[in-house]
């Protein structure tokens, strides 16, 4: 079995009396979609986040490619490869798309203390920036600002400012939220065609894109990780039925 | 795929990306330059120096604000002490020209110097400095908390430079003969108009190119939005504490030049009513427009000009101003002569 790409040991987190993340432990493998999923409030949002660094856990370990990034910046996780998207998106607004996705390429090439040349039509932002965005669906749309996209094009387009990184791992807080059927099927597949280049650990309610996605699902209930397995021990988990798919 | 990738994504044909043109924009803000320049000419060639140093002095405040703006404007770090800088490059100018004229050293080390090749980069240095020990601190902070601190920075210099006898003190630091400038004579009205005018335009041209830069980019989305940066790999903090650094810098050369233009620097400079000023002309003009901090020198100007020769209440007006744009014009003069920036 190929080595992890990501490894989370023992994490812990607490806000308070509050236990929102419990001695979670996890990997994320080369080539593989692995699904957290759990009611609202379980602790999926506040994982993601001490996984990429704007959150500190109080115990536990974070590995990348095998070395330890648990004390590392936000920045510095990105930089080595760590790529995210929020659950409530956070772009530049009045910017036109391209731009936020040019300063994950610009991060990329390490040269953001260059104070002379123009970087608004450099084609070394610019087109590895496009093929993000074609990657998503959204060349059409690149010198759109932000504020004028629809819904679902934020969400395709935090995706394309992940992937622009050339990142190592992707984190996807529920990348389908309000997209309805539709554009939950178009995400879907757009997720399955990047398996292969990055794995990605994705947060997501819509169980039938988890279903199809995932080669892994772990399930999180109170900060805890209750299962763990492929589709089917998921789906015949009797905690897992009586704790989260409600049936 | 290929079917969503517009035609033409080679370089040098980049697509669909809109064409630039001069437009009403360009246009305003061409006139605005055109004016500044040739109003003084006109007034030195009728015989009116008044107004040639009035437009010195405009030129030299809006020159300040374009460095206050590169910070509150194109950062979002809402400085409220960038009179620090002017000052202590006003008192670069001050106390070297007072060492010139006394043969004198300063604190005993450094001869003085009435060269404005000099003065000038040791201004910027000084202001530099001073920026990067006060912004490396302030910049831990943010919202009310950097406007407070960088106001008690200033204040402490205000202070010192108050309780300072050496150079005067409160009554401050006349500069009896005006720094030179080799082959120039800076004692002639429109010459040292010309010098104040290629600052303001060196300011601005910097500026410019400083933000279509990388560098550019990444203090831009610092300001819309410091996650998406810090997510993207960059960290927001050194970004903004460089442009900070820049933008002292260049508010403090526009002090050096006060300083000659009035033949005297005092601890006015460094009051925090100068670094409101600069905040009220920054926001008259426009937030984070290239030309707003002229636009904004000039509303100023004229109305302490205009109205300050009627009523000495001429602050209730630009207060009333002030009120007006921030309520109802976001985008300043510049917004309202020229429409909005394309985006950023
Ligand atoms: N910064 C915080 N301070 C205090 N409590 C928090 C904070 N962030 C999240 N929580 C709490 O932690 C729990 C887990 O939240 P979250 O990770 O957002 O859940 P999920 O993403 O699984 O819906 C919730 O009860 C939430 O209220
Ligand atoms: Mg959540």
């Amino acid at each position: 079995m190929a080595e992890a790409v990501l490894a989370l040991e023992g994490l812990h987190k607490r806000f308070g009396a509050l236990t929102a993340t419990d001695d979670v432990s996890l990997t994320l493998r080369p080539g593989e979609i692995h699904a957290l999923i759990g009611p609202n409030g379980a602790g999926k949002s506040t994982l993601i986040a001490q996984i990429a660094g704007s959150l500190r856990p109080d115990a536990g370990r974070i590995l990348l490619g095998g070395e330890e990034i648990t004390g590392l910046s936000v920045a510095a996780r990105a930089r080595r490869g760590l790529g995210r998207s929020f659950q409530v998106s956070s772009l530049a607004e009045p910017l036109p798309a391209i731009r936020n996705v040019m300063i994950g390429v610009q991060a990329q090439a390490g040269h953001s203390f260059r104070f002379w040349k123009p970087a608004e039509r450099d084609p070394r932002l610019i087109e590895p920036a496009l093929a993000a965005l074609a990657r998503m669906g959204l060349a059409h749309r690149a010198w759109t600002p932000v504020a004028e996209l629809s819904h679902g094009e934020r969400r395709a387009l935090e995706v394309a400012c992940a992937l622009a990184m050339k990142p190592r791992a992707l984190l996807l807080d529920e990348p389908m939220a309000g997209l309805g059927p539709e554009g939950s099927a178009r995400l879907t597949e757009l997720l399955e065609s990047l398996r292969l280049e990055v794995p990605i650990l994705l947060i997501e309610h819509d169980m039938q894109a988890v279903f199809r996605l995932a080669e892994r699902i772990s399930v999180l209930v109170a900060g805890r990780v209750i299962a763990h397995g492929d589709g089917d021990t998921i789906r015949r988990d009797p905690q897992v039925r009586d704790a989260y798919l409600g049936e | 795929m290929t079917d969503q990738t517009p035609s033409g994504t080679l370089p040098g044909d980049l697509p669909a990306r809109p064409p630039r043109r001069l437009g009403r924009r360009g246009t305003v803000q061409l006139v605005m330059l055109a004016l500044l320049l040739v109003l003084p000419v006109a007034a030195d060639l009728l015989g009116h120096p008044y107004y040639v140093t009035l437009a010195s002095r405009l030129t030299l405040i809006a020159m300040a604000a374009v460095g206050l703006n590169l910070a509150l404007g194109y950062g979002g770090m809402v400085s409220f002490g960038h009179a620090a800088y002017f000052g202590l490059g006003g008192y670069v100018a001050g106390i070297g020209a007072y060492h010139a004229f006394d043969a004198t050293a300063f604190m005993g080390m450094f001869p003085g110097s009435d060269n404005l090749l000099v003065l000038w980069p040791i201004a910027m240095l000084a202001c530099g400095l001073l920026a990067l020990l006060i912004g490396a601190v302030s910049l831990r902070t943010s919202g009310v908390y950097f406007i407070m601190i960088t106001l008690a920075f200033a204040q402490m210099v205000y202070y010192f430079a108050n309780s300072w006898p050496t150079y005067g003190g409160q009554d401050g630091l006349p500069i009896y003969i005006r720094n030179q400038l080799p082959g120039l004579d800076t004692q002639d009205p429109l010459t040292f108009f010309l010098i104040c005018f290629a600052g303001l335009v060196l300011a601005m041209a910097l500026t410019s190119r400083l933000m279509g830069s990388r560098f550019g980019a990444a203090l831009t989305m610092a300001r819309l939005n410091d996650t998406r940066l810090a997510t993207a790999g960059i960290t927001p903090y050194p970004v903004r504490l460089v442009s900070f650094v820049i933008s002292a810098m260049i508010t403090g050369l526009a002090g050096a030049l006060y300083a000659d233009l009035n033949g005297f620097v005092s601890p006015s400079m460094l009051s925090w009513h100068m670094s409101g000023e600069l905040m009220v002309i920054v926001i008259l003009g426009g937030v984070g427009r290239l030309y707003g901090p002229l636009a904004g020198a000039v509303l100023y100007i004229s109305m302490e000009t205009l109205l300050g020769g009627l009523t000495e209440y001429w602050q209730l007006f630009l207060g009333l101003t002030l009120l007006g744009v921030v309520l109802f014009a976001r985008h300043g003069v510049m917004g309202w002569l020229a429409g909005r920036e394309p985006h950023g």
